[in-house]
């Protein structure tokens, strides 16, 4: 399809600023000004509707699209969340007028939700405070990378050099870890998908800042050693750091809080069903207890004794700022809606559903593929296409099977430490019928793997485009329409 | 698997081949063969020092990415400029025309901490049980 | 009750039966008894109407009606009704991720075309996807800089956002970097403090156009000046103001970064905004965040790609350019859209407004008594203004009129709490521009 910039015609307009109202006409002074107008596109505003309506049709998404995404928490979006974060008292409010004098009174609203969402939070995680400011998972990984070095530096301990991670944990935890000045060490796990706590024991000394751990992990496996593994990291007074990325699967079973973890982030756009935006926006809120408490970012949202609601920017220990403001508030407010709408039993039958879809999954196709961790799993399960590979067919192949079946595939580059991982995370709101229709095409694609493994390499046919060449893309640069590069010119 | 007799290895998959005192180095078949299709080496300057098993080049595939290390200690005195332009001779003639970079060899001693060809084989023969 | 869980209880009898489990709870045995919570004291859930009816009742409690002279870095501009009705389509808000590029080429190409505006406006090469604000675009460019040259030094204007410069401190006040801010002279950077300052241990000298103060600069000398001691030059803009400004790469800059909110976001409340990074090419490889790219297909189409993914946490984990994993696509996707709109001669079009209105209410304020406006340099939309009292104060005042009469600097420098700072938009009506000018004038008699 055109580029926006390819259909452009000089002198075409999309829009009309109208006439001034003002009797004034400036000039930038030459020095400062701009020499050349800036070659944005030149078209229509019907070009443009039409450009992008098409462009959103070239996508699979959760409205048209079931994506069992294993660790991503693919669950539908209701409207009615969306709706209200639009509203206008919302979308309109300027982000420095809480802070005007005179102008908290204006803000009350938007404070309450994010003064309640905290307190729900906490309700949840068994947390004492959160802040709403990390704009996403990383962002709040990170955020609370720096809570536990100022909990390290406020206690002098400049020993403190490691962060222990699993194998299996998410990309993003060793590098929050290491932009935020620790070097990392990495356990690996044991047969039954939980943490070797002798591997962990023989890692750990009077050097460990911390450890962060996701749970329910990246192999869908709760950690049954919990309390003895944040028994030896207490030990050394380092921090346990808990990655909510899988929070989905055991809210209301368990709360991070109470087995023994110091500090938290949550994924709104997984476990409080935020939109993922085509890679976001995103938000991920902290929490912490009462050790990391005094070090949280600033402003924090307070509640008056007369009920109104201010922003408090007087903490001596506080990080400081993380974010220009008070977090991503559109997803916030979507976040609010969905857990008021929701209540305890309601997020109860979440994480059953959650978990009851993916045993369903995994027990129907653990005849076909070869499953990881052979136990009941929590929010996901993880297989590797090994016997698959065997003939030829790939993990990345059946993912391209999958999406001429117009099925979104799970995930298959991660976790890392299984090779030709699929990793299958249906969520709570997917119906058994199309949990049947996948799995029956997980089973068609088995089955194809032993009868004509070379039909995989043509997959996907159905789609705007067949597979990409990624090497031509990562040697021959182009990322901008205006960028020359040597394949232009020859 | 393609390895050059003459040359010494690292356990990293790196080759050197010294000629009185510079050695020139790269990956190996092995190592270019894991990584797929070469997209990108980063290539260190010319006159800076480096240490044996330091790591100071690193090559990109499309979905990885791999460290690189000095096989032996010295001064970098000329880096394969083609690779900047054409980072696919790591691939095709990777104990040729792929080579990485010439260093000036600080102490030839050095070079019994690296394998010979029949050693490297015998480890990669290790590598796959 | 979950209305969204669509299995019904024959099913769930069904599904358990064939995973071998007589029920729900038999499939969280490995939650035991000591790890139950000890409490999970949330309300009753509310049916639909009760959410919509109690969340509205909560916007209407914020009041958006106040007229805003408010700027800061985020501005009240105009967004046509195309941005939103284009980019609340399902099938761009509830994608996921464009990993699988062959049911993703909606994203990818948007992306695409969003990198590609961010270069016409800015005149830099190569953009990247996107990075969450404006805030935290300055810090990783600050990073990126720190990693291309190797040093450990930064020098700051005084004149870029103290939110952001207060952001920078947080992000780097446990690592050991040197932090060297230069002071702001009658509104513009200091020349001799930064000459003073660039030496061969500095990574990078950040700047930016307009500064907090609404004063305008071309940089060329002070980047200049950088490049003979090695160090790179980071500026931060303000997109709608490049319709008239010399660009950042007319100056020389190595990284541009900034907030794109003014490209077709709504202010709510602080987010979700757009932080933007560009870059020359050659440090293409060295830059954070997503980056799409052209390429072809099987059958040799042109397409779409997530590229140079080896720069990223995924592949790198610790070794990484940074630990985003996450762009804010959607609102990348704003952007396009409204870049495509306005066009080329659009966005000219709203700039002058934004000047003409801005220069317009200068003229009025300067004829209040006691009020001076500060004219030591050119400005676009936001400019400084001397009152006879306290600022804050003042603006307290205005408030109760119906005017968010501007941001109090005093708030952030210490010894300026007399000055205001007044933003005008396009979207100031010459009448409400009157009336805060003849508000302000009964305030301060």
């Amino acid at each position: 399809m055109e580029l926006i910039f390819e259909k452009s015609t000089e002198g075409r307009k999309g829009f009309a600023f109208g006439a001034s109202d003002v009797p004034v006409r400036a000039q930038v002074p030459a020095p400062y000004a701009r020499k050349e107008d800036a070659p944005l596109p030149q078209v229509s505003e019907l070009d443009v509707v039409r450009h992008y309506t098409r462009l959103s049709q070239k996508n699979f998404s959760i409205d048209t699209h079931f994506y069992p995404l294993g660790s991503c928490t693919m669950k539908y979006n209701p409207k009615f969340t969306e709706s209200l974060s639009r509203l206008s008292g919302f979308t309109d409010l300027h982000p420095l007028l809480a802070q005007l004098s005179g102008g908290e009174r204006w803000t009350q609203g938007a404070l309450e939700v994010l003064y309640e969402l905290e307190q729900w939070m906490c309700a949840m995680t068994g947390f004492k405070h959160f802040t709403m400011q990390p704009l996403a998972g990383a962002h709040g990984e990170l955020t609370g990378i720096m809570l536990m070095a100022a909990y390290h530096k406020h206690k002098n301990n400049a020993r403190k050099k490691y962060v222990i991670i699993p194998d299996s944990a998410h990309g993003t935890n060793p590098a929050s870890a290491a932009i935020a000045g620790y070097e990392t060490i990495s356990i690996p796990s044991n047969k039954e998908g939980g943490m070797d706590l002798e591997a962990l024991k023989a890692a750990v000394n009077e050097e460990t800042a911390g450890l962060m751990m996701t749970v329910p992990s990246t192999y869908g496996v709760f950690e049954p050693n919990i309390t003895e593994i944040a028994k030896i990291i207490h030990g050394v007074d380092g921090i346990m750091y808990y990655d909510g990325a899988n929070l989905n699967a055991v809210l209301g079973r368990c709360r991070p809080g109470d087995l023994g973890f110091d500090v938290m982030h949550i994924n709104t756009h997984k476990t409080f069903t935020t939109p993922h935006g085509g890679g976001g926006p995103g938000a991920g809120p902290v929490g912490v207890n009462e050790k990391l408490a005094k070090f949280l970012p600033i402003s924090r949202v307070i509640k008056r004794g007369d009920g109104t609601f201010a922003l408090d920017y007087n903490y001596t220990d506080t990080i400081g700022y993380i974010a220009s403001f008070y977090g991503n508030f559109g997803l916030l407010v979507r976040a609010y809606a969905y857990i008021l709408m929701l209540g305890k039993e309601g997020l109860l039958e979440t994480a059953n559903h959650a978990v009851l879809n993916a045993n369903y999954i995994m027990k129907k196709l653990a005849p076909y593929y070869k499953l990881c961790f052979d136990r009941i799993c929590m929010h996901e399960s993880v297989f590797s296409a090994s016997k698959q590979a065997e003939r030829g067919v790939h993990a990345i192949d059946i993912a391209k099977f999958l999406i001429d079946e117009q099925i979104h595939p799970p995930t298959v580059y991660f976790p890392i430490s299984v090779p030709e991982a699929i990793m299958i995370e249906p969520t709570e709101t997917e119906s058994k019928q199309t949990m049947d229709y996948y799995i029956g095409k997980m089973v068609e694609a088995d089955k194809l793997s032993q009868e004509n493994p070379a039909a995989f390499k043509e997959f996907p046919k159905t789609m705007p485009i067949s597979r990409p060449d990624e090497v031509k893309a990562a040697r021959d640069v182009k990322t901008s329409y205006f960028l020359v590069t040597s394949s232009d010119a020859s | 698997m393609e390895i050059e007799e003459s040359f010494l290895y690292t356990k990293e998959h790196e080759w050197v081949s010294i000629e009185d005192n510079i050695a020139t180095m790269g990956i190996t078949d092995y190592a270019q063969g894991a990584l797929g299709d070469v997209t990108y080496v980063e290539l260190p300057e010319e006159e800076t020092e480096v240490d044996q098993f330091e790591q100071f080049v690193s090559v990109e595939s499309v979905k990885a990415a791999s460290d690189i290390y000095a096989p032996i200690s010295g001064k970098i005195v000329e880096v394969n400029r083609k690779l900047e332009e054409n980072p696919s001779l790591v691939n095709k003639d990777c104990y040729g025309k792929g080579w990485i970079a010439k260093i000036e060899v600080r102490d030839m001693d050095e070079s019994t901490n690296l394998m010979s060809a029949d050693e490297y084989r015998s480890f990669l023969e290790t590598l796959e049980h | 009750m979950n209305p969204y869980i669509t299995n019904t209880p024959q099913e769930v009898e069904q599904m358990l039966k064939d995973i071998g489990v007589g029920t729900i709870d038999g499939l969280f045995a490995d939650i035991k008894p000591e790890h139950k919570p000890q409490s999970f004291d949330l309300p009753k859930g509310l049916s639909e109407y009760e959410v919509v009816r109690r969340v509205t009742a909560l916007s209407l409690k914020n009041n958006v009606h106040v007229v805003p002279f408010i700027g800061g870095g985020y501005y009240d501009h105009y967004i046509p009704s195309a941005v939103p009705a284009l980019t609340s389509r399902g099938e761009f808000y509830t994608a996921y991720t464009p990993y699988q590029p062959e049911c993703a080429q909606g994203t990818l190409q948007a992306l695409f075309e969003y990198q590609s505006s961010m270069s016409a406006l800015t005149g830099m090469e190569v953009s990247n996807a996107s990075l969450y604000d404006g805030g935290t675009a300055l810090y990783e460019a600050m990073m990126m800089a720190i990693r291309i040259t190797g040093r450990h030094k930064v020098v700051m204007d005084g004149g870029v956002s103290p939110i952001y410069r207060k952001i920078l401190k947080t992000y780097t006040h446990h690592l050991s970097y040197q932090f060297e801010e230069t002071p702001v002279v009658h509104g513009q950077s200091s020349r001799p403090e930064m000459e003073r300052l660039l030496d061969k241990d500095t990574a990078a000298v950040i700047l930016q156009n307009p500064n907090f103060f609404g004063a305008i600069d071309d940089f060329t000398d002070i980047i200049q000046k950088a490049h003979e001691v090695g160090a790179l030059a980071i500026v931060s803009v303000y997109p709608i103001s490049l319709g008239l400004l010399k660009t950042p790469a007319d100056m020389g800059a190595d990284i541009v970064t900034g907030e794109g909110q003014s490209l077709g976001l709504p202010l709510n409340f602080g987010g979700p905004y757009l932080g933007f990074m560009c870059a020359r090419k050659k440090y293409i490889r060295k830059m954070p965040g997503r980056i799409v790219g052209e390429t072809v297909d099987s059958k040799g189409r042109r397409c779409f790609v997530n590229t140079l993914q080896a720069r990223e946490q995924h592949i790198r984990r610790e070794k990484a350019t940074s630990n985003i994993c996450t762009n804010v696509s959607l609102c990348a996707l704003q952007a396009a859209v409204f870049m495509a709109l306005v066009g080329k001669n659009g966005l000219k079009e709203m700039a002058q407004l934004n000047l003409d209105k801005a220069e317009y209410a200068k003229h009025m304020l300067s004829k209040i008594k006691g009020v001076e406006v500060k004219r030591s340099s050119p400005t676009f939309n936001e400019f400084t203004v001397h009152l006879p009292k306290d600022a804050s104060q003042v603006v307290g005042a205005m408030m109760q009129k119906g005017f968010a009469a501007g941001f109090p600097l005093g708030r952030y420098y210490p010894g300026m709490e007399r000055y205001l700072l007044v933003a005008v938009t396009e979207k100031r009506t010459r009448e409400e521009i009157d009336r805060y000018v003849k508000t302000l004038e009964e305030i301060l008699a």
